[in-house]
């Protein structure tokens, strides 16, 4: 397992002020020039109105008049939104380069209330397809394609750059870059209706060779289902005892069994809205669960994934988050649930 | 001094004039005074209208803030079940919808309907049954669509509503169609006010109140009325949109159909943000009054106010698109909208450093307005710096759409609105309530309010910057973000415990009055501050400074004698003095109406219309919405009474025409401000036109063909001649009895226009297009159907004509009715030419 720096992914210091790439970067030092100059500002406004009543009766006279009007009302906010301005614009012109085109392009797609994730060959073809987790190499800026299923959404990634809806009908393109390796905490910043509030995401950023590393096994995954099809026995299966209250850890993992997973994933339904590159599960509807077992977070960047998450939300996603697509399970058992987790969770 | 219309101002010499007679005051007692019992509720006297209405939008500022505190409630720990994520959206889509619509603008319309006829010495504004009406229909719309949220009917796509989410894909509940025709008939009502608003300002001011001479309130509420009129056709335009691609499935906003969901959010921002700058302006003007009474001086820098008022209202229909600046905007667009966003917070400085000025060069008592004053220019000073901020684009997106913008706006609205408001009802109270409100309450209430205030709103500028949107129902632990929502939730009720107070204060201390009021407890000099009845004042002062009762106390005691004009009722009916624009020079005399059922009904009657097409019943639809043009006709009706009596002394023996009609009449001014309206909608309508073929060129299709355009052309020409000739054949019969052939002529017009519109829809329908095709389609017959619209004014208005026609009231050479109607087709006429030539010749076959 390859190792990454894990910085927090959100919570202090804020996001918007520990920049981890070169757009949030300059972001960030104009965020402190202008509140500094807030604070300035505020501190001028609180002193004039102190003088204004309480001063010193020649200083009050120097305020009370149309003059006052002028250079405070005026002059000084005159030039200080100049200066701002030109800043504003070049730095504006600057985070907004042209887009070259041959940078990587990953498709991300808002969803009610999720993201797809599809990344791009030099052909616009789709290589790979994931959801609610972003992998870019450290140090090289990558275009994403931001599109929306259904409402608008918007793509948010504090750490590395400042936020750009996703429209339907338009494609948005924004340009991201990590300049350190770590995971950063997205979310959808545009409501987007009822479960807004819980559509997250993680980017993750590797270094190159990490990165390749890590496509590489991505692809390596799809050639696991085979073996698992092979195996996979027809018909009803004997499934472990179900007895035992306090089950050790080794119990556990042998508890379930991922080839009876995969033939309850197949059976129960989930194979229409889900898909599994290698078998016949190809739903379009929901996330792509083909590297599902190897993604942080469940739910849109609600859960940490493990197996207990995964059988809560297979069983209860209702109860999650209330309203999303996927119905809760609730007519499999524990067991049952269990083992499609197990399935799962084998998906890397 | 030179004269505007030809007044001579050395009349103005003969002011104050010699006692008058005993009785008068008895006889405008007798006038004025309003309906009791339940006929109460027909009064249309501004003191009771502008008083329910202030009280109605309070009442609707306490609902959203429940509605707050169940948000603050729900949000104090991460995922809490207070709510339910239904609920709380409902909620959080209400608090806005309520606070700027219901709230926000009504209030400040409120408070200008309760203070400008006494702060222009006016009798009443020039349209009471229209502020009465205005009044009923917000009152009745309002209460009706906040209910929705008990039977959990609210809206709950956010305040600003943006399709698709609400369009009936994504929102198929009725939730958004209460919104949509909820909002659009309060607008409805926000422009009514605005007319009288403008009218009153520009032309029932006292004598000898010149523009540079008026409170700035006056001036405040001008630039408000104006930008209402220019601003809310965007949204009517956009709510109609919505509603007819909703029920009848029209892809204006559809981008699989060449529809596009960011034209909503341009003709949204095109009114959204000047919106917040309507609600300032006016609470801006009460800050400058407010700020010199404190301080007890002349406002320093009353030009450069003016000036940046003006300023801010011009600058403000420049920067919608900063709500986008993430929607992926060109660069140039995107420069354009933030230089323009920082301009507009010049104006806002100039007026900061005038009060801190006025406060410098006078010496301020520490009183509860004046604490409320003062603790807004530190508010709102907060705000416009993160409104800088936020006006710079790189910033923008990371600040967008996050806790930072709840906190910036915060701060902008409270200080910029509501701390203004309070420090106005403590300012002005004492001109309604027959007893004083506590001063020690009211400094409790300040502090409560200003502390909670800032540790409500302080720490979501923290939370936006750690990454928490906006309009979330909840969020995940773990993030850090637990403490600080925490503290912004107990703030949230450190502040309601100041409105508490507030509330505690008015129940023991507030007594409703038009006579016996506890008067100038701060010590104003403007006009309001003269004794007054429910006919406002005795007489209508002559003004030759801006704050009259500072510079000549002893003018209150003249007016009172009625030493000054029109110190009894000239006609035996109610009545004030219209004055010139500018100079303020005596012109007329208006007859006013009195009370009246009519605007009662005709609201309840819009309202049920409304309400019952949102349910969808149609039938009842209809029912409800004939009775209300019946209402409407019949409170008409007697406002343009033929009176024998041509002229009225106005005291000091000068004699003024009664109820002139033509170009200097009030009714001529607010039927030229409704044509801005209907105008603005018209060309907002054209801009969606244009902007989807901007988007999607490639699904237009051919135009009719030219040769029956010319026909149309030709007939909407005629009904402009007809409508015009009418007038004309009225007034060569000078002095005899009034024909048909006036109206029949104006009845042709309109009919022509109806056989035009006819021909225009028919001839689109030939050429293969129906309105659900693609947005082109639908935008084309949208302007046919704003057309429709005009046309049955039209032929209401000639059918009214007519009536009156038959029932002898038609005066000659002219009528208010007759240019009113003769007028309006005109205009119909006009847009319906617009509307036939423009989308057949552009971009043609």
């Amino acid at each position: 397992m390859e190792l990454i720096v894990i910085d927090a992914l959100w919570g202090w210091p804020p996001p918007v002020l520990d920049p981890a790439g070169p757009f949030s970067a300059k972001v960030t030092v104009l965020a402190w020039s202008l509140f500094a100059l807030g604070i300035l500002v505020t501190g001028v406004v609180i002193v004039a109105l102190w003088v204004a009543i309480k001063g010193p009766g020649r200083w009050k006279a120097k305020l009370g008049g149309e003059r006052a009007i002028w250079i405070g009302g005026i002059a000084f906010p005159g030039v200080v939104l100049t200066v701002l301005l030109v800043w504003g614009l070049t730095l504006t012109a600057s985070l907004t380069e042209p887009i070259r085109g041959d940078e990587m392009r990953i498709r991300v797609t808002g969803e009610m209330w999720w993201f797809r994730v599809q990344y791009l060959d030099a052909d616009g073809r789709v290589t790979m397809e994931d959801a609610n987790e972003i992998h870019i190499p450290v140090g090289q800026p990558v275009v994403l394609e931001l599109e929306s299923a259904d409402v608008i959404h918007s793509f948010w990634v504090p750490h590395l750059s400042g936020k750009k809806d996703m429209i339907p009908g338009r494609r948005t393109l924004l340009r991201i870059e990590a300049d350190r390796a770590g995971e950063f905490g997205g979310v959808c910043a545009e409501y987007c209706g009822g479960q807004h509030a819980l559509m997250g995401f993680v980017a993750v950023a590797h270094q190159p060779d990490k990165w390749r590393e890590w496509m590489a096994n991505r692809r390596r995954g799809l050639a696991r289902m085979d073996s698992l099809q092979a195996s996979a026995p027809g018909g009803a299966m004997a499934l472990p005892g179900d007895g035992a209250a306090y089950p050790t850890e080794l119990e556990i993992r042998e508890r379930y069994d991922a080839r009876a997973g995969y033939r309850l994933f197949m059976d129960s339904g989930c194979a229409a809205c889900h898909r599994i590159a290698g078998s016949e599960a190809n739903g379009l509807a929901g996330p792509d669960l083909t590297h599902v077992g190897s993604r942080r977070t469940l739910g849109a960047g609600i859960l940490p994934n493990n197996r207990g998450t995964m059988i809560g939300w297979i069983g209860d996603s209702q109860s999650i988050k209330p309203g999303n697509r996927m119905p809760s399970y609730d007519v499999l058992s524990a067991q049952e649930l269990g083992h499609i987790a197990a399935f799962l969770e084998a998906q890397k | 001094m030179r004269s505007e219309t030809g007044f001579d101002p050395a009349l103005y010499d003969r002011f104050p004039t010699a006692r008058r007679p005993d009785g008068e005051v008895d006889e405008l007692n007798e006038i004025w005074k309003a309906p009791t019992g339940w006929a109460r509720l027909t009064a249309v006297n501004n003191n009771y209208v502008g008083f329910w209405y202030v009280v109605t939008a309070f009442g609707f500022f306490l609902a959203a803030g429940v509605l707050a505190l169940g948000m603050r409630v729900q949000l104090a720990a991460p995922m809490q079940d207070f709510l339910g994520y239904e609920t709380y959206n409902q909620f959080f889509t209400m608090h806005g919808t309520v606070m700027m619509f219901l709230f926000a603008v009504p209030m400040v319309e409120a408070i200008g309907i309760m203070l400008l006829p006494q702060m222009l010495a006016a009798r009443d504004l020039p349209f009471p049954r229209l502020s009465a009406y205005a009044f009923w229909a917000y009152f009745v719309g309002g209460t009706m669509f906040f209910l929705s949220l008990f039977v959990g009917l609210a809206p709950d796509g956010g305040w600003f509503m943006y399709p698709p989410l609400t369009s009936i894909a994504f929102s198929p509940g009725i939730n958004t169609d209460f919104w949509l025709l909820g909002i659009g008939f309060i607008e409805i009502s926000a422009i009514a006010g605005a007319i009288e608003i403008i009218v009153g300002v520009m032309r029932t001011r006292a004598p000898g109140m010149t523009l540079d001479k008026m409170p700035m309130f006056a001036w405040a509420m001008l630039v408000f009325a104006v930008m209402i009129v220019v601003a809310f056709p965007s949204v009517i335009l956009c709510t109609m949109l919505l509603e007819i691609e909703r029920a009848f499935n029209w892809p204006f906003f559809d981008a699989t159909r060449g529809g596009d969901p960011m034209l909503w959010q341009h003709l949204f921002w095109f009114f959204g943000h000047p919106e917040v700058y309507i609600i300032f302006i006016p609470a801006a003007g009460l800050m400058s009054m407010m700020v010199a009474a404190a301080a007890k001086t002349k406002l320093v820098g009353y030009r450069l106010n003016v000036l940046a008022l003006v300023a801010t209202g011009f600058i403000s229909f420049g920067v919608w698109a900063h709500h986008m600046f993430t929607t992926d905007m060109p660069r140039v667009s995107a420069g354009y909208f933030s230089a323009a966003s920082m301009a507009v917070s010049l104006p806002a400085g100039i007026q900061v450093f005038c009060w801190i000025a006025t406060l410098a060069s006078g010496r301020i008592k520490w009183t509860t307005p004046a604490l409320f004053v003062v603790g807004s220019v530190l508010i709102f000073t907060v705000g416009g710096l993160t409104g800088v901020m936020v006006a710079m684009v790189p910033f923008d997106w990371q600040a967008h759409d996050t806790y930072f913008i709840v906190a910036h706006l915060h701060y902008v609205l409270m200080g910029g609105m509501v701390f203004p408001m309070f420090a106005a009802f403590y300012h002005w109270h004492g001109m309604t309530s027959s007893k004083a409100l506590s001063e020690r309450m009211g400094k409790w209430v300040f502090w409560l309010m200003f502390a909670g205030l800032h540790i409500t709103f302080f720490p979501m500028h923290l939370t936006g910057l750690m990454g928490m949107p906006r309009r979330v129902y909840t969020y995940l632990p773990g993030r850090e973000l637990d403490l600080l929502n925490l503290v912004s939730t107990v703030g949230a009720f450190v502040m309601a415990t100041g409105v508490l107070v507030f509330l505690v204060d008015c129940a023991r201390n507030f007594r409703f009055t038009v006579h016996d009021d506890a008067g100038n407890l701060y010590g104003g000099g403007t006009l309001e501050w003269l004794p007054t009845g429910l006919y406002s004042t005795r007489s209508i002062p002559l003004i030759s400074s801006r704050e009259p009762l500072w510079d000549r106390p002893e003018i209150s005691r003249e007016v009172e004698e009625g030493r000054y004009f029109l110190p009894n009722s000239a006609t035996g009916f109610r009545e004030t003095l219209i004055t010139s624009p500018i100079r303020a020079e005596p012109q007329y005399v208006q007859l006013m109406p009195g009370p009246s059922p009519w605007p009662l009904s005709a609201a309840v009657f819009t309202a049920g219309f409304f309400l019952s097409a949102t349910v969808q019943g149609y039938a009842f639809a209809v029912f409800c919405g004939i009775i209300a043009v019946v209402s409407t006709l019949r409170w008409l009706w007697d406002t343009d009474r033929p009176i024998k009596q041509q002229s009225a002394d106005i005291g000091g023996g000068i004699e003024v025409p009664i109820a002139i009609t033509g170009p200097k009449s009030h009714g001529w001014w607010a039927l030229n401000v409704l044509m801005v309206v209907i105008g603005m909608i018209a060309f907002m309508a054209i801009f969606a036109y244009l902007y989807l073929y901007g988007i999607n060129p490639e699904i237009w299709s051919a135009p009719p063909p030219i040769r029956q355009t010319a026909l149309i052309v030709g007939m909407e020409a005629a009904a402009l001649l007809s409508a015009w000739g009418g007038r004309r054949v009225l007034a060569s019969k000078e002095g005899r009895l009034a024909e048909d052939l006036p109206w029949m002529l104006e009845a042709t017009a309109a009919a022509l226009l109806a056989g035009a519109l006819y021909l225009d829809v028919t001839g689109w329908l030939d050429t293969g297009i129906t309105p659900t095709m693609n947005g082109m389609a639908a935008t084309v017959f949208m302007l046919l159907v704003l057309q429709g619209q005009v046309v049955i004014v039209a032929v209401i208005m000639a059918a009214y004509l007519a009536f009156r026609e038959a029932r002898g009231i038609m005066t000659t050479p002219t009528n208010v009715t007759m240019d009113i109607v003769a007028r309006f087709i005109g205009f119909c006429a006009l847009q319906g030419m617009v509307f036939t030539i423009l989308p057949r010749v552009f971009p043609g076959g």
